[in-house]
C-alpha cells in the first residue's frame, strides 16, 4: 500500500509524517524539479503480516494551499495525485488543521476531486479543545463524504485510528465529487464531468473542474473535447463581481461551500477568535518599535551562542570566561578526533608503517577530515537555531519584519527566509527558493546565496579569526557577515538593474500561530543535515584531501618530494595561478602559491580550504607532529608570518563570495535549469569575489592595517 | 463606502467587494481565502510601514500594499461611491 501525505503548511504535516514513518523515512526528489520528495514506511503492528496494510509506504506531498498549476510545489502534488509517474498513491491522507478549518477545507474540496480514496486527518483539535471550541467529527465526516479522525500529531494521539479507518477505505474504491456540483455552474459542470466520461479519461471530476478553470492541462490532447468545453462554458452566467473570472467563480465555488455548510462544524465560544495567544505574542515580536530591534537581537544571540569564546560577561566572573555552546562543543569534537588520530598513529607505529603510508593516513586523510569534522557542531548549532525559528513560525515573522528594506533592492521578504538559511547551508537555501513565485527572484536569490556566509566556511573564518586577529576574533567573523551582506546588497542592485532587470514578486504570505519547536522535527531536520556533512566529510572530502596530499608530495614525474615545496605539483600550479590574485594582497609574499591552491581547493567545497591550509602550511613539528596544540600553533605562527591583517581579510573575502562547492554549483544547475545561467552565475561568483577582495584588501590597507 | 484593503486603518473591518489584478497574483488571493462577501479585518502595518497584516477567515495573512491594492472593500461609514 502507498498513502500520499497532503496538506496545507504549517497544518503539522511534518509532524504527522515524522511520526509515522520515524527512523525509516529519506529525502529524495521528484522526478524534473528539485522538490523535495520524502517517503518512509509505516508499520502496522495490529494487523497480521500478510495484511497489505501491514506495510504503508508514506510519500509526503509537498505542503500546498491549491492544487492550482502555479507553483512547482503544487504541480508535483497535483501530478502525483493524478498519477501522471504511474506510481500514484492508493489514498490520500489530507491533514487538516482544526484550527484554521476554512482555508484548510479548501484543499480539501480539490483533492475531494480525484477518484483517489482520502481520508481527513483533523489535525491540533486538542488546542482547539483547549480554546473552548467543540467540533463535530462525524458532521464533518458526512458532509464530506469521507472519513474524518481526529488527531494530535504533536502528542501522537488517534494515530492508530487514523491508519486504521485508512487501510479500510483505500481497500475500496472511491468517486471524485466536487463542490461545483452545489454552486450554478452545476449544470455545465455535469456536462463537462460526462464528456471526460465518455473518452474514458481518470478522474473526470478532477479534470472538468481544472477544465472550467482554463487548465488547458487537463482537456487532454482531443481537440473537440476543448471547442465543446468552450461552447459549455460560454453559456454559464458568472457573477457579476467575478468580472468573468473562471478561476475566480471556482475559488469563490469553494469556500462559499465551506462556509455554509463546514464552518457549523465548529462551536466557537463568543469572543474568541482563537488567535488569542498568537496575537499577544505578535504585538511584541512584530510591534512597530520593537519588532526590528528584537529581530536584530535573536540574530545576535544565535551567532554569539554559535560562536563567541567566552560568553558575554562570563569572563568577569571566571577566569578566560565560559565559552559559549557552539565552541565548547567544537572542543569536545576536536579532542575526540585528535584522540582517534592519535590511536590510529600508534596502532600504525606498533604495526610497522612505512612513513610513506602514515603521512598519507595521518597527515593527509586524518588532519584533513578531522579538521573538518570538528566544525560539525557549530554547524548544527547554526541549524539548531533555524530549524527552531522555522518551527516555531517566527521564519515569517522575519519575512513580514524585512520585506520592506529588501524590496528595494529587488529581493521580496519571503526571499529572506532562504537567504538566512544560506548561512546554514547554500544547498538547501537554494532549493528553498522554490517558495518564491517568480523566475528571476529565483535566478538572484540563487546568486546572492554564497554571500551568506555558510556553515563550511566557518572553518576558515575561525582559523584565520584565532591566528591572525586572536584579541577581536568575534569581530573578525562578524566583520566577514558583514561584507557578506554588503555584497548581496550591492550585487542585488547591479543585477536587478543589469540582467534580471525587475522589481520583487508578489508577497502573499500566511503568518502561521506560534508553536513550541518540536523536537522530533527539530531533531529529524539537525540529523539530515548532520548525515549530509558527515557524508561529504568522508567521502568527497576525503577524496580531495588524499589527492591534495599526493599532489603535494609528489612531482610531475611522480616521484616524492619534499612535502608542499614549490616543486610539488601543487605548488607548480599554484605558482602559475599566482599572478591574478596578486592585486588582492595575499598573494605577494613566496608561498603565495599555498594561500593560491586553497582557494582553488575551495572550489570544490569550503571545507577544503581549511585542510589544504592545513596540509600546506603545517610545518614539520619534530617528532611531535600529533601534539595538536604545538601543530595548531605552528599553523598560526605560518599563517601570522604570510598574512597580514588586510591580506587575511581579503583572502577570506574571496572564499566568502567565491563559488561556494560543488554541491552547490550542481544545485544551482538543478534549481535554474539552464545551462547559460549556470555559467553566468560562476562567472558572476568569480568575478564578484575578485572585486570584493580587492575592494576589502585596499579599503581595510587606508584604514591603516 | 468602498476602499482598497491596503486604505483600511489597523482595527477596521471590511468585507470583499471584488478582487481585480489578474492572473497569478489573483488566483493566489483566492487561494487564500480573499473571496467576495469575505470578512477582513486589518491588524497592523511592519514597523518599515509594508507589508500588512490582516486576519482573515481566522488566520493572519500577510500581504503588500501593492498586492492589497487590488482588493476592493466595502466598509461602514461614508456614503456608498
Amino acid at each position: 500500500m502507498r498513502f500520499a501525505l497532503a496538506g496545507n503548511p504549517n497544518s503539522g504535516k511534518t509532524t504527522l509524517f515524522n511520526l509515522l514513518t520515524g527512523s525509516t523515512a529519506h529525502v529524495g526528489n521528484w522526478p524534473g524539479v528539485t522538490v523535495d520528495r520524502k517517503e518512509g514506511t509505516y508499520r502496522n503492528k495490529g494487523v497480521k503480516a500478510s495484511d497489505a496494510c501491514e506495510r504503508i509506504d508514506i510519500v509526503d506531498l509537498p505542503g500546498i494551499y491549491s492544487l492550482s498549476p502555479y507553483t512547482p510545489e503544487e504541480v508535483v502534488a497535483r501530478n502525483y495525485i493524478l498519477d501522471e509517474m504511474g506510481d500514484g498513491p492508493d489514498l490520500i491522507i489530507n491533514i487538516v488543521d482544526a484550527t484554521n478549518l476554512e482555508r484548510n477545507l479548501y484543499l480539501t474540496t480539490q483533492i475531494m476531486e480525484s477518484d483517489i480514496p482520502v481520508v481527513v486527518a483533523l489535525n491540533m483539535t486538542d488546542v482547539l479543545h483547549r480554546n473552548g471550541a467543540k467540533i463535530d467529527e462525524r458532521a464533518l465526516s458526512e458532509r464530506l463524504g469521507v472519513p474524518v479522525v481526529a488527531i494530535s500529531a504533536l502528542h501522537a494521539e488517534g494515530i492508530g485510528e487514523l491508519m486504521n479507518r485508512a487501510c479500510e477505505v483505500a481497500k475500496k474504491g472511491r468517486k471524485g465529487s466536487s463542490v461545483i456540483e452545489d454552486s450554478p455552474m452545476a449544470e455545465a459542470f455535469g456536462r463537462i464531468v460526462d464528456l471526460f466520461r465518455e473518452k474514458g479519461l481518470s478522474h473526470p471530476v478532477f479534470r472538468a473542474v481544472k477544465a472550467i478553470e482554463g487548465d488547458i492541462l487537463y482537456t487532454g490532447d482531443n481537440a473537440d473535447v476543448a471547442r465543446r468545453i468552450e461552447e459549455i462554458k460560454h453559456n454559464i452566467a458568472l457573477r457579476p463581481e467575478l468580472e468573468g473570472d473562471f478561476e475566480a467563480a471556482v475559488a469563490d465555488a469553494r469556500y462559499r461551500y465551506i462556509t455554509e455548510h463546514y464552518k457549523s462544524a465548529i462551536t466557537r465560544p463568543s469572543g474568541k477568535s482563537g488567535r488569542s495567544t498568537s496575537e499577544k505574542i505578535d504585538s511584541v515580536l512584530t510591534n512597530k518599535v520593537l519588532g526590528l530591534p528584537i529581530f536584530f537581537l535573536f540574530m545576535f544571540l544565535v551567532f554569539h551562542l554559535t560562536f563567541a569564546e567566552p560568553l558575554m560577561f562570563t569572563d568577569r566572573f571566571v577566569e578566560d570566561g565560559i565559552p559559549s555552546p557552539g565552541v565548547l562543543l567544537q572542543t569536545w569534537m576536536g579532542n575526540f578526533t585528535d584522540a582517534v588520530t592519535e590511536a590510529t598513529a600508534g596502532l600504525l607505529e606498533s604495526m610497522g608503517a612505512s612513513d610513506w603510508a602514515t603521512g598519507l593516513i595521518i597527515d593527509g586523510l586524518f588532519a584533513g577530515v578531522g579538521g573538518v569534522l570538528s566544525f560539525l557542531p557549530q554547524i548544527l548549532m547554526l541549524f539548531l537555531f533555524l530549524s527552531i525559528m522555522e518551527d516555531t513560525g517566527y521564519m515569517a515573522r522575519a519575512a513580514f519584519l524585512m520585506d520592506r528594506p529588501l524590496r528595494r533592492f529587488g529581493i521580496s521578504g519571503k526571499a529572506f527566509l532562504p537567504l538566512l538559511m544560506g548561512f546554514g547551508c547554500s544547498v538547501p537555501a537554494m532549493m528553498g527558493t522554490r517558495t518564491l513565485d517568480d523566475e528571476k527572484e529565483r535566478r538572484l536569490t540563487i546568486m546572492l546565496m554564497p554571500f551568506f556566509s555558510c556553515g563550511a566556511k566557518l572553518p576558515i573564518w575561525s582559523m584565520f579569526a584565532a591566528a591572525i586577529f586572536p584579541n577581536n576574533a568575534d569581530k573578525a567573523v562578524f566583520a566577514i557577515y558583514f561584507i557578506g551582506i554588503a555584497a548581496a546588497i550591492g550585487a542585488a542592485i547591479v543585477l536587478r538593474g543589469t540582467i534580471l532587470k525587475g522589481a520583487a514578486s508578489v508577497f502573499i504570505m500566511e503568518l502561521p500561530a506560534y508553536h513550541w519547536p518540536k523536537l522530533r522535527n527539530v531533531a529529524a531536520n539537525l540529523w539530515e543535515k548532520a548525515r549530509g556533512f558527515i557524508v561529504r566529510a568522508t567521502t568527497i572530502i576525503a577524496g580531495a584531501t588524499i589527492v591534495i596530499w599526493f599532489l603535494s608530495n609528489f612531482d610531475f614525474s611522480f616521484s616524492m618530494v619534499d612535502p608542499n615545496s614549490q616543486e610539488s605539483i601543487v605548488g607548480v600550479l599554484g605558482s602559475a595561478l599566482v599572478p591574478i590574485f596578486r592585486p588582492l594582497g595575499f598573494a605577494s609574499m613566496p608561498d603565495a602559491w599555498k594561500a593560491v591552491v586553497a582557494i582553488v581547493t575551495g572550489l570544490i567545497a569550503k571545507e577544503m580550504v581549511v585542510s589544504t591550509l592545513g596540509v600546506l602550511y603545517n610545518p614539520e613539528v619534530e617528532g611531535d607532529a600529533l601534539e595538536d596544540d604545538a601543530a595548531a600553533g605552528a599553523l598560526a605562527a605560518a599563517l601570522v608570518a604570510s598574512f597580514s591583517p588586510a591580506a587575511a581579510l581579503s583572502f577570506m573575502t574571496f572564499n566568502l563570495l567565491s563559488v561556494p562547492c560543488m554541491a552547490a554549483v550542481a544545485t544551482a544547475n538543478a534549481e535554474m535549469r539552464s545551462g547559460k545561467w549556470l555559467w553566468i552565475t560562476i562567472g558572476f561568483w568569480l568575478l564578484t569575489a575578485w572585486v570584493g577582495a580587492f575592494i576589502v584588501y585596499h579599503a581595510t590597507r587606508l584604514m591603516g592595517f | 463606502m468602498q476602499k482598497s484593503l491596503d486604505q483600511l486603518t489597523p482595527g477596521e473591518t471590511g468585507t470583499v467587494a471584488r478582487v481585480g489584478g489578474g492572473g497569478m497574483i489573483k488566483r493566489r488571493l483566492f487561494d487564500m481565502g480573499i473571496t467576495p462577501g469575505t470578512e477582513i479585518t486589518l491588524k497592523k502595518t511592519a514597523p518599515l510601514g509594508d507589508p500588512i497584516e490582516v486576519e482573515i477567515r481566522g488566520y493572519a495573512l500577510s500581504v503588500r500594499k501593492s498586492e492589497a491594492e487590488a482588493v476592493v472593500m466595502n466598509v461602514e461609514g461614508g456614503a456608498s461611491l
